[in-house]
């Protein structure tokens, strides 16, 4: 029950803490470093809107202790945009209505972006069996399935100027 | 929803985590966590000191040792079911896989843990008891093997000791031209399976031999169905046996009866999946 120092990365930058053991990873995300963009749903592990990236992992925040992300690099939903701009997986989101009461989304996009990163170009199907873990009792799912579809899309794209511009 | 109050210790070699738990008190094994973290979130499970065992070196490796596969106790269910060695040898593993949770928890749930845990509606103890594999249970003073006929006791009830770890699993492998198949239903992938049903088998001209069933969703703990196996051992292939088999299974079974899910309904299910997975297995058999 004694507290433990931790030492991580998260969004790029090193954060220090001293955690007692039975500290969720969620709570410790939003209570100490005080980023409320990581939503707790069910904290039992069932609708993924905790959903951070470990060590470029999807993981379910609330089922990790913070004692446990020693050494680790953290992406939460807060270090997506760069220099105020969405990153494409957000804005394919904004265009394609991906989200209604935006709860689930941190979590959806954390899901998003592990399938991209190993599969950038994806069937509908592969997107529905990476989501599947996530929860929204919103949009039905169809037009967060358009979002991830479009910003594939988009990235592939980037992808794509990127090795056309001169080095 | 918070987890109670609870020591934690994270030790980086093996010997220490074995002495560690050959100490008294309510200590658990911290590995993926993707069970005994929610557990300890609703506070059905309270132990006083934690393991974690996931900076052990060496423990997360799948590899081919003689005529067995082993797989280490810090193997994650993602990286197995990503494996290209388990594929080739054992594919009804991917295959049930689609079944298991979901990318996020596959990430970090490991196989091992996922058998000491020992959910009745889990896939992958009924997979290992089809598969013949065998658990390694060490402690402080030594290893011992189990066989996943004896390994599971009942619901979240294992043969494993205060003291001991599960550190390996071996799955032996197939004979040549076996032929497999497995079959599941749900609410949807990744939730608790109501019946699944897997069968591996031999053909010997034309003949099926050595058949192996495997159900879970009939009762606390995945088991083998060994009258219907020296039912079928030796007859020739044939959809009507295979119905009657079922039939005689489903009346001998004593499922779990709730308000979601009734046993009679679970018998129907086994009815209908195992005619179903053992002409997939004789399809796939090659004599």
């Amino acid at each position: 029950m004694t507290k433990k120092a931790i030492s991580l990365t998260v969004n790029g930058r090193q954060r220090e803490a001293f955690v007692p053991p039975r500290m969720l990873l969620s709570d410790f995300i939003r209570n100490e470093l005080e980023m409320p963009g990581t939503h707790v749903g069910c904290e039992h592990g069932v609708c993924g809107s905790c959903n951070v990236l470990v060590d470029g992992q999807a993981v379910r925040s609330c089922l990790m202790f913070a004692v446990q992300v020693d050494g680790t690099q953290i992406t939460t939903v807060e270090g997506y945009s760069t220099e105020g701009a969405l990153h494409p997986i957000q804005q394919a989101f904004w265009e394609e209505h991906g989200l209604q009461c935006g709860f689930c989304t941190p979590g959806m996009l954390a899901a998003a972006r592990e399938l991209l990163d190993a599969n950038p170009d994806p069937t509908d199907e592969e997107i529905r069996e990476a989501i599947s873990g996530n929860l929204c009792r919103c949009t039905g799912y169809e037009f967060i399935i358009n979002a991830i579809r479009s910003a594939a899309q988009a990235l592939r794209d980037q992808e794509i100027e990127n090795t056309l511009q001169p080095v | 929803m918070k987890p109670a109050a609870f020591d934690y210790e994270c030790p980086t070699d093996l010997d220490a985590a074995l002495a560690m738990l050959a100490e008294d008190g309510d200590t658990r094994i911290l590995a993926g966590g993707q069970s005994l973290v929610p557990m300890m979130n609703y506070r059905l499970a309270t132990p006083d000191r934690l393991i974690d065992i996931n900076r052990l070196p060496g423990l997360d490796y799948i590899r081919k040792e003689g005529d067995e596969i082993a797989i280490g106790a810090l193997a994650r269910h993602g990286q197995v079911k990503a494996s290209k060695l388990i594929a080739s040898h054992f594919p009804m593993i991917p295959e049930a896989y689609e079944w298991v949770a979901h990318a996020a928890v596959r990430n970090r749930g490991t196989l091992c843990g996922n058998l000491c845990h020992a959910d009745p509606a889990s896939e992958m103890p009924v997979l290992m008891q089809a598969l013949e594999a065998s658990m390694v249970l060490t402690n402080a003073s030594g290893s011992r093997t189990v066989s996943a006929q004896d390994f599971f006791l009942g619901t979240y009830d294992t043969v494993v000791a205060p003291d001991e770890m599960l550190t390996e699993l071996r799955i032996p492998l197939l004979a040549t031209g076996s032929g497999w198949g497995f079959e599941e239903v749900a609410m949807r992938k990744g939730d608790y399976a109501w019946c699944t049903v897997v069968t591996i088998l031999k053909l010997k001209a034309g003949r099926i031999a050595e058949p192996r069933i495997a159900v879970a969703g009939l009762a606390d703990h995945a088991c083998r169905l060994g009258t219907q196996e020296a039912a079928l051992d030796g007859m020739a292939p044939d959809d009507a046996l295979f119905a009657e088999i079922a039939d005689a299974a489903a009346e001998a079974a004593a499922p779990p009866d709730s308000e979601q899910i009734s046993a009679d309904y679970r018998r129907d299910l086994l009815r209908a999946l195992l005619p179903r997975v053992l002409r997939h297995a004789v399809d796939r058999a090659q004599a």
